[in-house]
């Protein structure tokens, strides 16, 4: 167990219920997430992204195997809370994750859990409201907000138990794609003053932002790797049911052409950018 | 549609009695209600409707709002009214056939009417001045002392305050049921009252489906943030009582001395 990751995957297999005859849904996983990673699990529905994810804070606990959360083992009791105050989780449905009816008093749930002190949770509150730009909103009924708003008040609650790492399930699958790329602007930022986050989804955009990719297939590691390596398996790709970004597809198209384009680009924004340049 | 209802009869205000301890008006509430069944002559309906007028003026709700919250109880209203005209024996001053009103009936009609308005006009002056969850933590907190005797006073908070952070969700989860059953022509407009009720079972049957799912959901995302009963938690907002809710007890106290003495003197 190594000190400098902050989730140590060791041999995961999960299967659920009583089904121990039947194909697990994460089937000897191993990996490891060095603290300030930013991590995108990439796979189509049932590739067992999720039961991964759920794993990653004691809300599953493996069939075999060990999962280590800074260095506490998510199957010993007496460290739960100390696993999922670490782990933060943000679920893909921003209605059903808020308790509250005001947004400040769900964003208090977490800290309250945790015993801190009324004022402390006070300041932070109010930090974690600024931090993902719902402070004037501090008063309102979660159900008048949009979808996006809703799950920035999800990320705040999260944010505001100080986690060393939020897992994100798909936050972004049920938002339009405004709140999509709000969403992912604060993931962006959150990565950027230390927390290790991963993020669960099956938008090959979203996993491109991301310093690293692990696909799942049938709850099996397809690929692991940096975007750029993980999107140059294109045809492993495809069999996996999962859609490279359209900016990749016309790289490769446009390297069959004999037309010389950098193995680094995998967004629109790139693609445009070298286009421009291209002579 | 079904968006813009409003939850319970709150009345948004930023007044004195908005602003005391919800706890300070949950036992001021009671005590009225209380004051109100030992209360054996018209005065001290008088006393008792002063200090309802005085409460409400300070709330600065308008009284046409209150008067609407009365509305839906008007027939429970009539109806004992007339029970309590025509049942009552004594002087007769009216009669025809064996329906007769007597002095001490009509009395007791207004005397009956009079308590029962004071009654829900009072304990609607809680809820009209206290948002849902404020009273929700009061009842927290007064409970709390239960606990020691196994009452769930957390638990039972927690889920109000659920339900009602709920209603909103399940409301637009009814409207997308309706909506999509509708698209499938799905009729709940027309026919008698059997078949309408009838017609509601493919709204039902879906809307418990996603109930429980909401609720499983929920369940995750709760543990997820670490929560685990009332035990060791704490509270953002802290209940203290200040200046305002001293001055509101020491008006209660007084209330209830003048109501004893009159309903002793008199």
């Amino acid at each position: 167990m190594n000190k400098d990751y902050m989730i140590t995957i060791e041999n995961l297999t999960f299967r659920y219920g009583q089904d121990q005859a039947g194909a697990a849904a994460v089937d000897h996983v191993s990996l490891d997430f060095p603290r300030g990673s930013f991590t995108a699990i990439l796979g189509r529905n049932g590739s067992g992204k999720s039961t991964l994810a759920k794993n990653l804070n004691g809300l599953l606990l493996p069939t075999e195997g060990v999962i280590y959360v800074d260095g506490y083992d998510t199957r010993d009791d007496d460290h739960v809370w100390d696993v999922r105050q670490r782990a933060g989780m943000v679920f893909q449905n921003p209605d059903n994750q808020l308790v509250s009816a005001i947004v400040e008093d769900d964003v208090a749930f977490g800290p309250e859990n945790l015993g801190i002190d009324p004022k402390e949770i006070r300041q932070r509150v109010d930090k974690a409201l600024e931090s993902v730009n719902m402070g004037k909103f501090r008063k309102k009924p979660p159900h008048l907000l949009s979808g996006g708003q809703k799950q920035r008040i999800a990320i705040a609650g999260v944010v505001a138990m100080k986690p060393e790492c939020i897992i994100f399930d798909e936050p972004t699958a049920m938002l339009d794609p405004k709140g999509r790329q709000e969403i992912m602007a604060i993931i962006k930022e959150l990565h950027e003053e230390g927390i290790t986050v991963l993020l669960i989804t099956h938008f090959m955009e979203e996993a491109a932002e991301a310093d690293r990719i692990v696909v799942m297939h049938d709850g099996k590691i397809l690929l692991d790797g940096t975007p750029a390596e993980v999107f140059s398996h294109e045809e492993t790709l495809k069999a996996a049911s999962l859609d490279i970004p359209l900016a990749v597809e016309l790289a490769g198209k446009l390297r069959e052409k004999g037309i010389h384009v950098p193995a680094g680009i995998i967004s629109k924004e790139e693609m445009v950018e070298f286009l421009c340049q291209y002579r | 549609m079904i968006r813009d209802i409003t939850l319970g009869q709150y009345y948004g205000g930023e007044s004195l009695i908005h602003r005391l301890d919800p706890r300070i008006k949950i036992i001021g509430t009671l005590l009225f209600i209380i004051e109100l069944f030992i209360v054996d002559n018209f005065l001290g309906f008088g006393i008792a409707a002063v200090a309802l007028a005085a409460v409400i003026a300070v709330s600065k709700v308008p009284l046409s709002f209150i008067m609407r919250g009365l509305k839906p109880i008007l027939l429970i209203l009539i109806f004992t009214f007339a029970l309590n005209i025509f049942m009552v024996d004594g002087q007769i001053l009216w009669q025809w056939g064996f329906l007769k009103i007597t002095r001490e009936g009509l009395m007791r009609a207004v005397f009956m009417a009079i308590r029962l308005v004071l009654l829900l006009v009072g304990s609607s002056m809680l809820t009209l001045c206290t948002r849902p969850l404020s009273l929700t933590d009061g009842i927290e907190r007064l409970l709390s002392p239960l606990k020691r005797v196994g009452v769930p006073a957390h638990e039972i908070a927690m889920m109000m305050s659920i339900a009602l952070r709920f209603i909103p969700t399940l409301l637009e989860e009814t409207d997308k049921i309706m909506k999509a059953q509708q698209a499938r022509g799905a009729d709940f407009e027309s026919g008698n009252l059997v078949q309408r009720v009838k017609s509601l079972i493919p709204i039902l049957v879906p809307l418990f489906v996603s109930a429980f799912r909401i609720a499983q959901d929920l369940a995750m995302a709760m543990e997820a943030r670490c929560y685990r009963g009332g035990e060791n938690r704490t509270r953002m907002h802290e209940m203290k009582l200040k200046k305002r809710d001293y001055g509101a007890i020491a008006a209660m106290i007084l209330f209830l001395a003048i109501i004893i003495l009159e309903s002793w003197w008199l």
